[in-house]
Order: C-alpha cells, then structure tokens, then sequence
C-alpha cells in the first residue's frame, strides 16, 4: 500500500500542500491579528482621549461625584473591561468598579510598570508604550490595556480648586482595560477555518491525485503487468487493448509489438522444431511399425493366396491385407510428410554458392556502400549441402556484417580455403552411452554451444556431475564437484550407476584414472579424469586421420560484438537490433551448419570488427 | 566349386527374416538367411548366392554399406534393397548404389515374389550376356540399352527431358526382359503427382504376377501412353520411343537428375 505510486504521490503532494497552507495561514492570521490589535488600539486611545476630554471641566470644577458618575457610565460598555483615574501616587481615585477606589497601585503593576520601569518615571510615552495585553487571570481571557497620563496645564493650577501644584508635569494616569475575548474568538475561528481548509485541500488534493493514477497510471500499468504475466506464462497472443496516447500507451504499444514479433518468431521456431521432431519420429516409427506390419503383411497375404479355396476363409484373410496396406499407407504419408525438413544435400560447389548468395545481396550492400572483397582458393573440394540452405547462411551473416556497419560503410571479405585437421580438438562427440547404453548427452547443460557429457562422480564423500566437454580433445570441462587427488574417485553413469572408469589404466600424461564412454557405433573413447589434464583418446576418429574441411570467413569492419554477448549470439531470440530483427538469424545459420556436420565460432574485437570462421566438411575423394 | 544357393536373404528383423525365408521357400527356392550384414558378406565368401535380399537399417554395416562393400569386392550378385524407412532418398540411393530394386516395407507376397522373380531373371539374363560376350567376343544384344542422352534410375526406368520442359519416361529394355510376357500396364491418372522411386503404374504379367514400377522422377502426370492400353506389346518392341509410359511436369528436376544414373555412362 505504502508502496504504491499513487500513495506516494498523495503523500509528496499533501506534504506540499501542508507546508504552503501552514505558511499561508501563519502569516494570514498573523497580520489578521495585527490588524485586530491596531482597531482595538486605536479605538482604546480614542475612547480614553473621550473620556478625558469629557472630564477635563469637571476636574477643573474638582466636580468629584460627576466624574465618578462619568466614569462608572461609560464603564458600563460590556467590552470595557475597566475603566479608572489614577492620582500622582498610585492611588486609585475614579473606577468604574468602586470598590477598587481608594487602592494603591504598586509601581509594578501592569499599567505602571512602563513608565515606572526606571528610577525617574518617565513623563511623555508613544502610544505603542502605553498599551499593553495581558491576562487579569491566567484562566480568564486576554485584555488589551492602555494608560493615557493627564497632563499639568496651567487651567490645573489656576483653577479655584488648588488641588495642582505647577511644578507638577504628570497630575494622573487615565486607564481604559478592554476586553480581547472578541478578538481572540475571532482569531480563533479564522484558526480553525484555515485548518479546515487545509483539510479539505489535502483531502481534494488526494482525492483528485488517487482518481488520475488510477486512471492514468494503475490501470495501463496493471494491463501491462497482466500481459507480461500472459507472455510469462507463454500466451504470446495477447494484447494490451485501450492503449492511450501518453508514455504507458507507447510502452504498451510497444510492448504488443514485441509481444507480436516474438509470436511470429516462436511460430517459425516452433514449427522448424516440430518438423524435426516429427521427421525423428516418423523415421524412428517407420522403421518400429513397418517390420511388424511386414510379418503381418506377408504372413496374411501368402495365407489369402493358399485359401482361394476357401471363401469363408478368404474374405476374412482380405480384410487383414487390406488393412495393413490401409496401416501402410498411414505410415508412409507420415514419412512423406517429415521429408519436406530434410535439407536436400548434393554435392555443391561453395564458391558458386557464395557468388549467389553475393548476387542476392548486392543491390543491399551496395546502398549501404559495402564493399565486397573475396578471397577465395582456386582448388577447393566440393561439399556435400542443401545449396539452399548454405546460401541461407552466408546471406545472414553477410546481412549481419552490414548491418554492423551502420551508414558508414565499410568492407566485407569473404574468404574460403581448404584446410586439413586432425579429429583433437575439432571433432563434436554427438552420441555418448555408458556400457549398458543409457545416453549420456546432456542436452540441458551446453559447453560452447553444445550438448555436453554428463557423468556422475563421487570423490571425498562429495557427490556431483561432471560436464565434460563435447569436442574431443577440447580440456574445458565442467567440474562440479570437487575432486581430492588422494581420495579415491568413483565415476558412474547417472542412470544406472554402472562405473565408467577403466580398470588398470592410467593417463600417460599426468597418470590419474581414466574414464571410459561408448560411441555408439563409433568406439570407445578414453580420457583423464584430472581437470587440468586435456588427454582424451578416441580410436574411430585417430583411425580416420586428418580430414579435410572447407573454411570460410566472413569478416566485417563493424562495430563488433562486446564480449559479454559473444556466447549469447546463436541462442534463439537473442538480438541487438530491437525491433529489426526476430534474433533468430543466427539460430538457423547455427541449427544448419550443425545439420550439415559443421561448426561455426566467432572472434569479435569492438570497434574493429567481426569474423565469423564456418567450417564444413569436404567431400572425400 | 562354392555351393550354389538361390537366394541369401539379410535382415536384423527376425520376423521379417523368418517371412521372406519361408515365402521363398515356398516357391521352391532355396534360401539362406542372415541377421547383419557382416554375417551376410561372411556367408557370400563361403558360398555363391543367384539373388541378395537385403536391408537398409541394421547395426554395424547398414545396407549402403553392403553395396558399397560388395562393390569393391566386384561381387556382381544383383541385390534387391528393403526398408521400413522407405523414403524416397533411401530408395534412390540403393538403386544409385548398384541394388537392382527397392521393395519398401512392409510388403504383400505378390509383391515380394514379383520382385525377386525378377530378380532372379535379371541374374539369368546378366549371366547369358556374360557368356555370349564371353563367347564371341562382341556384345550380342540380350538387351537394348538406353539411349545416351537418357537418364535412367536403377535399371529399372529411364528419364528424357524433352525441349519443352517436360520429360518423359519409360522402362528400360531390361526391366521389361526380367517381366516376362507384359499383359497389361495399370497407369495413374493424369494430374496426379508422382514421387521419384515410388510407384507409378502396375504391370501385370503372362504369369499373373503384378510387378511395381518405380518413378524415376518426381512431378505431375501430363499424360499417359494410350497407345500401351491397348497394345501392351509396343513397350516390349521400342521401349525408348513409341514405348513411353508418361510425360510428366518434373518438381525438382535439377535436384533429383543428380541421383540418376546417365546413360552415356553404359557405353564404354
């Protein structure tokens, strides 16, 4: 949930919304507060200037009872708070609240304190010094106070009273108290209204934030989830229906792309691997059901010929021949039917083969300012192929070099020579069976490419296989397990146990034990079970001695293969041209070079080029 | 002097093995039999054999390699190739090898019977044009070979390309020798595909046994020679010419001209 796109969108955006609210409502209340205080000032100040004024004559009469009566009028207003006259030495001569007549205010008081804050009190004040807010009670609410100080004047000596000296600056101090309970309720509600606001705002804020990803992002990304869960799952049909036009819809539209590509890919794959599956098993039931239908066939029709005398007999006999020629039929369509994948080997020659796949090409190459250069042996022996499929060939790689080119063109040469070479090393071992005949080609574990050798081993009380390479000759084996020289070492076939190790012999090379496989209808072969040690003898292929093979190159002045990627470039489906190409070329240049009983290797340097070096074999005699 | 058998029959299927024995033998042939090939080639050093029947898939030596083997040998008993595998390169590629018939199995009696007859008269008639080239010296026509510029499979059928891209084709002087009496030819119908080294017509013979012909080509059926359903004898004078079974569309001339043999090649 905390995970999730649109909570974290929320949250961001709400944090935003927070803090921007919170400055706003901050410094909104703030100067709201500003504004309150300065109207409650001023109306203050204009109020004790009133009552001031409206006492001046009485004071000047010394009228005492009226200006009480004044005093305690105007103090009646429920938003005054109080209301009184201070004399020279803090006494407290006129209040609204009467009982409070007659006190004597020390000096620290709230409404003394800032004149009387010094030794010598002060005489004139500004009007921000003569206010104050400050709370009567620490419960009760705030009340704003300001001290307007009577001053001397020369009626205030002369008058009849004589109550003033004329030395005297400050005669009293006129106090006016009122409330801020308004105010601050005010306050208070503009508060609350702004946390409401905030509220509402992050909660539209989220709300209209959740129903966008929902629509925009959860549910395009949900389909592209639920249809990389159909691919994974192998439904290569499916496709994102409702793409949009934003970013997610050209991901799902490219996604459908691809989805497409590789179903089309997956057909020919798939259909290429049920032909040669169906050709194996069609030959593999023809040759099981046709000897059985043989005896069957014979038997039943030599029985028809010897009962012509017999009707009874006869018809039944003719059901059975009849039938098995029904059963024969079945069988050959199958045979007609698996021959159409069987490549249709002649003996070809390879130049010719390469000039027309070159003569195919050319108008491509050209385009792309490709140059040709060829580099082919005079004499060179023919091959037995399908001429087809070998033009196939070279057609992609040359396809391949090109286009590794990009627009700058460059040179291709293509060279094809006769070479000799002895078996070590060179020769695939296709078939591998323990003594009791159990296949030991392990399909599922490939060394360079190819199915390896699985034996089981046994050494130091680990057990493991061991992959051995499938190229005789060829020292990278795979080792999984561990093997102790001093420990003994069982080494068996994986399915039925029986020991693959020879009995009495060492290596001549490093003297460790030797294993021993069967090749069906090929000899054994024989090598050392020490890893570091490349001794592997195989008498059928030694016998055979050198053979002689034809070598061609096709060399790019590309942009090469990066290494990581070099042992990648035959499987299926592996591509570094996107949406170009179905990375399936060099499968099929792979499965029809092995077909034809020849390898492919590649050597690549980035930037500088790629070689791609096919050798096939070459016609005896 | 070896002891002289008729027929020596090769097969690692005991049931096939203990069928093609016991049907020979019952039409009066003296059969010997063999479970491998290095078996059979054992018992052609002991003993001499008129016909060879023998197998394609078999372990240690299959039977391209027995052909191959009795080749360089020059042993010249005509062998008769069987095979559940009967594709059409199988059958081909006997027959290129030197076997005089591909019998694929599994097979009737009649057909078994009809193809080791003529085996056997193929034996005969190689034998008395040995002799007689042997005796005076020249080639005395016991059979008219093909014409030069034919192709022909096996001994059976021939093949000409004709200048407008169909071929034509026929059985050679040879294979009509080891029929016998033609007394009728069953052809395919026109529009229908053939398939090189497969049957294409059926010829029934004075004997009343029915013979298989082979394809020597694949393609379509253009027509066949009406001309042969009436006069079944006309085949048996000019085999060559007038003698022609069918014109046909060929699919993949180039590729399967390969596998057959050129006539110019009989005349040394």
């Amino acid at each position: 949930m905390f995970q999730k796109i649109s909570f974290k969108l929320i949250f961001a955006v709400g944090l935003a919304a927070i803090l921007i609210i919170s400055i706003f409502a901050y410094l909104n209340i703030r100067s709201q507060q500003q504004v309150l205080l300065a109207e409650v000032e001023r109306h203050a100040n204009q109020l004790s200037e009133t009552v001031k004024s409206s006492t001046r004559y009485d004071m000047l009469l010394n009228n005492r009872p009226h200006i009480l009566k004044i005093v305690q009028q105007i103090g009646d207003d429920p938003a005054l708070k109080d209301i009184r006259i201070m004399n020279k030495e803090g006494s407290i001569t006129y209040s609204a609240d009467t009982s409070q007549i007659g006190h004597v205010l020390d000096k620290k008081a709230q409404a003394c304190y800032v004149c009387h804050a010094e030794n010598q009190p002060l005489e004139k004040l500004p009007i921000s010094n003569r206010t104050r807010v400050f709370r009567v009670h620490p419960d009760s609410a705030r009340v704003f106070g300001i001290i307007n100080p009577i001053y001397n004047e020369p009626s205030c000596w002369t008058a009849d009273c004589h109550a003033h000296s004329r030395t005297q600056t400050v005669l009293g101090v006129l106090d006016v108290v009122i409330s801020l309970k308004n105010i601050d309720a005010q306050i208070a509600s503009a508060k609350f209204k702004m946390l409401l606001l905030a509220l509402i705002a992050i909660l539209a804020l989220s709300g209209i934030i959740w129903f966008f990803v929902k629509n925009w992002v959860d549910k395009p990304v949900n389909a592209l989830v639920a249809a990389t869960r159909q691919v994974a799952s192998g439904n290569l049909n499916y496709s994102i229906e409702n793409v949009g036009s934003d970013e997610l819809g050209a991901l799902a539209r490219s996604f459908n792309n691809m989805t497409q590509k590789l179903s089309e890919a997956r057909l020919q794959l798939v259909q290429s691997d049920k032909m040669a599956s169906l050709g194996r098993l069609a030959a593999g039931v023809a040759h099981e059901i046709n000897n059985p239908l043989t005896g069957i066939l014979t038997y039943s029709s030599f029985l028809l010929k010897r009962a012509k005398d017999n009707p009874e007999l006869k018809e039944d006999l003719e059901v059975i021949v009849r039938e098995t020629k029904r059963s024969r039929e079945i069988v050959k369509g199958l045979l007609d039917f698996a021959r159409q994948s069987v490549p249709k080997k002649t003996k070809v020659d390879i130049r010719e083969v390469l000039e027309r796949a070159l003569h195919v090409i050319e108008n491509q190459l050209s385009l792309k300012q490709v140059k040709i250069v060829k580099q082919f042996e005079n004499d060179l022996p023919r091959i037995t192929a399908d001429a087809n499929q070998v033009q196939q060939v070279f057609i992609n790689l040359i396809e391949n070099g090109a286009d590794a080119m990009a627009d700058r063109g460059g040179t291709i040469t293509l060279s094809a020579a006769a070479i000799r070479l002895a078996p070590f090393g060179i020769l695939q071992v296709k078939k591998a069976a323990c003594p009791k005949g159990h296949d030991l080609i392990d399909p599922g574990f490939k060394i360079d490419g190819l199915p390896s050798i699985r034996l089981k081993a046994a050494s130091n009380g680990e057990e493991g296989f061991i992959h051995l390479h499938p190229v005789y000759g060829k020292p990278a084996h795979h080792y999984g397990v561990a093997i102790h020289k001093k420990s003994k070492l069982t080494l068996s076939c994986p399915r039925c146990n029986i020991s693959l190790l020879e009995e009495g012999k060492t290596c001549p090379s490093c003297g460790s034990a030797v294993y021993a496989l069967e090749v069906p209808s090929q000899g054994k072969l024989t090598g050392c079970t020490n890893k570091d040690c490349a001794w592997q003898y195989w008498e059928t292929a030694e016998r055979e001695g050198k053979k002689e093979y034809v070598e061609i190159k096709v060399a790019d002045s590309g942009c090469g293969i990066p290494r990581e990627n070099l042992e990648k470039i035959f499987e299926p489906f592996f591509s570094t041209k996107g949406q170009k190409g179905t990375g399936l070329g060099l499968a099929v240049v792979w499965g029809i070079i092995d077909n034809h009983g020849g390898r492919i290797s590649v050597e690549s340097e980035p930037g500088k080029g790629t070689t791609f070096t096919l050798r096939l074999p070459a016609e005896k005699g | 002097m070896k002891k002289q058998t008729d027929i020596l029959v090769i097969d690692d299927e005991p049931v096939v093995l203990d069928a093609v024995v016991k049907l020979c033998s019952a039409e009066g042939f003296q059969v010997d039999a063999a479970v491998h090939a290095l078996e059979g080639l054992k018992k052609i050093a002991q003993s001499s054999y008129r016909l060879i029947v023998c197998d394609i898939m078999m372990p240690d030596m299959d039977g391209f390699q027995f052909l191959e083997r009795l080749a360089e040998k020059h042993i010249a008993t005509p062998v008769i190739i069987t095979t559940g595998y009967s594709t059409v390169e199988n059958a081909v590629k006997s027959l290129y090898l030197g076997a005089i018939d591909f019998l694929a199995k599994p097979f009737t009696v009649e057909e078994l019977l009809s193809t080791v007859r003529r085996g056997m008269k193929y034996q005969e008639l190689s034998q008395s044009f040995n002799a007689a080239a042997r005796e005076r010296n020249d080639l005395y026509p016991v059979y008219v070979p093909c014409p030069p510029s034919y192709y022909r499979l096996g001994y059976t059928g021939w093949v000409n390309v004709e200048s407008d891209g169909s071929v034509k084709t026929g059985l050679s002087d040879l294979f009509i020798k080891t029929l016998g009496g033609i007394r009728r030819i069953e052809f395919f119908e026109r529009e229908e595909e053939i398939v090189q080294g497969n049957v294409c017509a059926r010829v029934e013979t004075e004997d009343q046994l029915i013979h298989n012909v082979l394809a020597p080509i694949s393609g379509k059926i253009l027509n066949f020679n009406e001309t042969l359903s009436q006069n079944c004898a006309l085949v048996e004078k000019d085999p060559y010419f007038r003698g022609w079974l069918y014109t046909v569309l060929p699919s993949d001339l180039e590729y399967e001209l390969k596998h057959l043999t050129p006539c110019s090649s009989d005349r040394l």
